[in-house]
């Protein structure tokens, strides 16, 4: 009798591409809900306009390279890609910019580079940090949180804000938009105010800014879901969350007027999300252990760097991409010691 | 027997299904000999043992028919008595599919025994070197797959003395269950052999691992050595962890010593051997008898009876398969070995021979194959997470895939064991080991080329040389012909007055001597 035969081993485990794609989607939800929650509906809009673009133009750049692209978008990557930059956005970004980020994350960041596991930069947060340089007034127009509750803003404002970019009849940008706390932060400091009086604003909630502590909270649960699940391991986020939070309370305990206490800078922006979805990028991101200790905490450090003294209020992205950079020179020289080997065998 | 004996551990490894109770619920069956046993020259790591026996010649169950005819080779005899009907090329059990040379022998049914050496009952009256060579007549290899022949690994003069002998009986590899069923059937076997290589090691305990899966085989075991008063023989019960049975894994998980990399077991006092090993080598020594036969386990949903058998060595997979009670009808693939390491045989017109441990026939939910196609690595580290050697098997797949055989190298390839752990989490289904027996393979055509570029360069330059010896040597003997004419002609015409000269020079050099000579004395006066 005749038969096929394969390599060893023939077995294969569970996991799959997809299912991590999947479960990364799945564990942002919590996150997800919140914004929403606190942002309205532009968030969900985002959302939307950007998985499209990203699977239209996922299947265009396959298709021009004569692939197959059901199952290149069978690994659900560009979803993941198109959600996280989404996420990232003000919730009443003008639709063609979230078009033109995400359409620059696929196209430029991930296909060009050889697609899914080529690509030496996060698409999502190149295609922030393209937005950022190209429209920085549109990307730093953020709603002030409970925006359902304050600003009563309906599905179809959003969507008629979103499409138009103009505000709804009778009102203006300045009436329905803040900046960011962190943005807020830092101008109010360059402005010389003291913390304590920053804080009377109210944009503050208990620990970081309001509305934003919570996202952060829902975003880390939805982290540690994937850590529980195997999907990514503690080290990049830990050292991440832990070296911004360090270095922060460094600062605050040398003045506490003008460096806010560590928990600000966890719960007030991007570092939640920022470290258990966007650092973790295991294409991007340092993969021996003893790299991702350091990867992470470099970013985490970058992090309060470029917030404190930095042009940008946010800056996950900018120090992910820095990172990003950094990766292949880490990795290189944090080599585990294989089995067997002796410490001095070859360093 | 101490209960309390540390257990180290190793990094990475997988929690497996491990398919045993399919195969080991039944005792060791004796299966027919078949009309036509093919037995290959080269069931062993090393040089092909050499036949003498002619086609047409009649041989007896375990007389010789092949010597080793290396330092590193293994015997090969008889399975049983019959003719030799051909020596030539048959398909042979091997990954690429090759043939080579096989002596096939008719069977005459009388299954005779040749007339066997004496029985070394009182073994240790014996010399370490006339039980090694008692090992080697047998023919007897690692019989966990390796294959590597025996009494070389047992041949620890020159090194370091050997402290620890480790029987491998983790069996980590799911579905076979031949040493777990020899455990319980021939435990008095496996006691006496380790006594035995005890004896011609040196090695001052015995460990024998074996995984928590197989409690019946351990407790066999253990009864066995109480029965001995084996004091220093200890059963160690590892955890359930492929592949806790890798040489170098097991001997960390009993001793928490890590064999060097590119290292041997004995440089750290260690020698392993399989259980299997062991009873055949109790066979050899109490009994005479060499290694003709075997246990199989043929097992999966693709065969109808799973269990395990005792073969002889050169009786067809397929003969084996149909006397156990054949395949089911969706059997998918016949894998010789464990589903993590073992290949898949091309056909089942292949001889067993004395490392083939399992036939798994499996059918295709057993072995789905890949679900989709490779996807791009995405760098997510599962694979170095799972790896028990402890490499970076995402960068030694990224180097194999593009040639680049220094650094391939440089990430330690060869310290890869093939296990197939990295391949079996990646979420990408990226073959992985298949890339590294592709670079492996790469590496060693490269060595071989430059080794015979080598050889050649040598030969041609050794011709230079002779040549242009040749050459001076002619030259030398022309030279020498003309001087000495020449030294004819001036000898006829001396002159007598040059001769006065070089007398008077030889008086003036003389005297100097003769000063200089005082003079160096004269501070010792
Ligand atoms: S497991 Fe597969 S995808 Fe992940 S790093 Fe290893 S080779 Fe790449
Ligand atoms: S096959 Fe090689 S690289 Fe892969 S896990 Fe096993 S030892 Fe490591």
């Amino acid at each position: 009798m005749l038969f096929e035969t394969r390599s060893s081993p023939h077995f294969s485990g569970p996991q799959s591409v997809t299912k991590v794609m999947g479960m990364v989607l799945l564990a942002l939800i919590p996150g997800t809900a919140a914004l929403f929650w606190y942002f309205g509906w532009g968030v969900l809009i985002n959302i939307a306009i950007a998985i499209t673009t990203a699977v239209v133009a996922e299947a265009a750049v396959v298709g021009l390279r004569r692939r197959d692209i059901g199952y290149a978008l069978g690994d659900l990557s560009a979803v993941v890609t198109a959600w996280l930059l989404a996420l990232a956005l003000p919730p009443l970004l003008p639709w063609w910019q979230t078009v033109m980020g995400t359409a620059f994350a696929i196209v430029i960041v991930k296909q060009l580079f050889g697609g899914l596991g080529y690509n030496p930069f996060n698409p999502a947060m190149a295609g922030y940090v393209l937005l950022l340089v190209s429209f920085p007034v549109t990307m730093t127009r953020w709603l002030p949180p409970d925006v359902i509750s304050s600003q009563g803003l309906s599905l179809a404002d959003s969507l008629h804000i979103i499409w138009s970019n103009s505000p709804p009849a009778g009102q203006t940008w300045d009436a329905l938009t803040s900046a960011t706390p962190l943005d807020q932060m830092r101008t109010q400091l360059s402005q010389n105010q003291m913390i304590s009086e920053i804080r009377e604003s109210p944009l503050w909630g208990d620990f970081g800014g309001r509305g934003w502590e919570w996202v952060g909270n829902w975003f880390l649960l939805g982290g540690l879901f994937l850590l529980w699940r195997g999907v990514i391991n503690w080290r990049i986020p830990v050292s991440m969350l832990a070296s911004l939070a360090l270095v922060a309370g460094v600062f605050w305990a040398i003045d506490s007027q003008t460096h806010p206490f560590p928990a600000f800078h966890l719960f007030s922006g991007g570092a939640m999300l920022g470290a258990f979805f966007i650092a973790t990028d295991p294409v991007t991101a340092s993969t021996t252990p003893r790299g991702q200790l350091i990867y992470g905490a470099l970013i985490g450090l970058f992090v309060f760097i470029i917030r404190t003294w930095g042009g940008y209020p946010d800056a996950v992205a900018f120090s992910v991409l820095l990172m990003n950079m950094a990766a292949p020179t880490i990795d290189y020289y944090t080599q585990p010691r294989i089995f067997g080997q002796r410490d001095d065998d070859d360093a | 027997m101490s209960e309390s004996r540390t257990i180290w551990s190793f990094n990475g490894g997988l929690h497996l299904d491990d398919h045993k109770s399919e195969s080991n619920g039944r005792p060791i069956v004796d299966l027919p000999i078949p009309a036509i046993l093919t037995v290959p020259l080269q069931q062993h790591i090393g040089q092909s043992a050499e036949p003498i026996v002619q086609v047409g010649d009649g041989v007896k169950k375990g007389q010789m028919i092949a010597r080793a005819i290396d330092f590193v080779s293994a015997a090969v005899h008889a399975p049983t008595s019959g003719t030799v009907t051909a020596i030539e090329h048959r398909p042979i059990p091997h990954p690429s599919g090759l043939s080579d040379t096989c002596i096939v022998i008719t069977a005459d049914g009388e299954d005779r025994w040749d007339e066997l050496p004496e029985p070394m009952t009182d073994y240790t009256s014996y010399s370490t070197a006339d039980l090694r060579e008692r090992i080697r007549w047998a023919g007897i290899v690692g019989m966990g797959g390796a294959a590597f022949p025996t009494a070389v690994k047992v041949n620890t003069s020159g090194q370091r003395p050997i402290d620890t002998l480790i029987i491998n009986a983790a069996e980590c590899e799911p579905y076979i269950t031949c040493d777990d069923r020899l455990m319980r059937d021939q435990s008095a076997d496996i006691v006496d052999g380790i006594a035995i290589l005890q004896h011609i090691t040196g090695a001052r305990e015995c460990l024998i691992g074996i995984e928590d899966n197989k409690p019946e085989a351990a407790q066999a075991l253990r009864a066995a050595i109480a029965e001995r008063g084996a004091a220093n023989i200890d059963v160690v019960v590892v955890p359930t962890l492929y592949p806790s049975g890798g040489e170098k894994q097991l001997i960390q998980l009993l001793t928490g010593q890590e064999v060097p990399s590119q290292g041997l077991p004995s440089s750290i006092g260690v020698l392993c051997q399989n259980v299997a090993t062991s009873a055949a080598v109790a066979d050899a020594v109490l009994r005479g008898r060499p290694l003709i036969s075997r246990i199989v386990t043929v097992t999966g949903r693709g065969a109808q009876n799973p269990g395990n058998y005792r073969v002889a060595i050169g009786t067809p997979a397929a003969f084996v398969v149909e006397q156990s009670g054949g395949y089911s009808s969706d059997v998918d693939r016949l894998i010789l070995g464990g589903p993590m390491m073992g290949f898949a045989l091309h056909s089942d017109e292949v001889p067993v021979t004395k490392a083939a441990n399992c036939l798994l026939a499996a059918a295709k939910a057993e072995v789905p194959g890949p679900r989709d196609a490779a996807r791009p690595c995405i760098r997510c580290g599962e694979c170095a997470r799972v790896c028990p050697a402890q490499l970076l098997p995402q960068q030694l797949y990224w180097y194999a895939r593009s040639r680049d055989l220094d650094k391939v190298q440089d990430y330690h390839l060869f310290d890869c064991i093939e296990c197939g752990c990295c391949a079996y989490v990646c979420p990408s289904h990226i073959p992985l080991v298949h890339y590294y027996r592709f670079a492996k393979t790469e590496i060693w055509t490269q060595e071989r080329d430059r080794e015979r570029s080598d050889i050649a360069r040598r030969r041609h330059e050794a011709r230079q040389a002779r040549l242009e010896r040749l050459e001076q040597e002619r030259k030398a003997r022309l030279r020498q012909k003309k001087e000495a004419l020449e030294k004819k002609s001036t000898d006829a015409k001396d002159d007598p007055k040059k001769a006065a000269i070089a007398a008077a020079m030889k008086r003036v050099a003389d005297k100097k001597a003769a000063q200089s000579a005082t003079a160096e004395q004269t501070p010792e006066e």
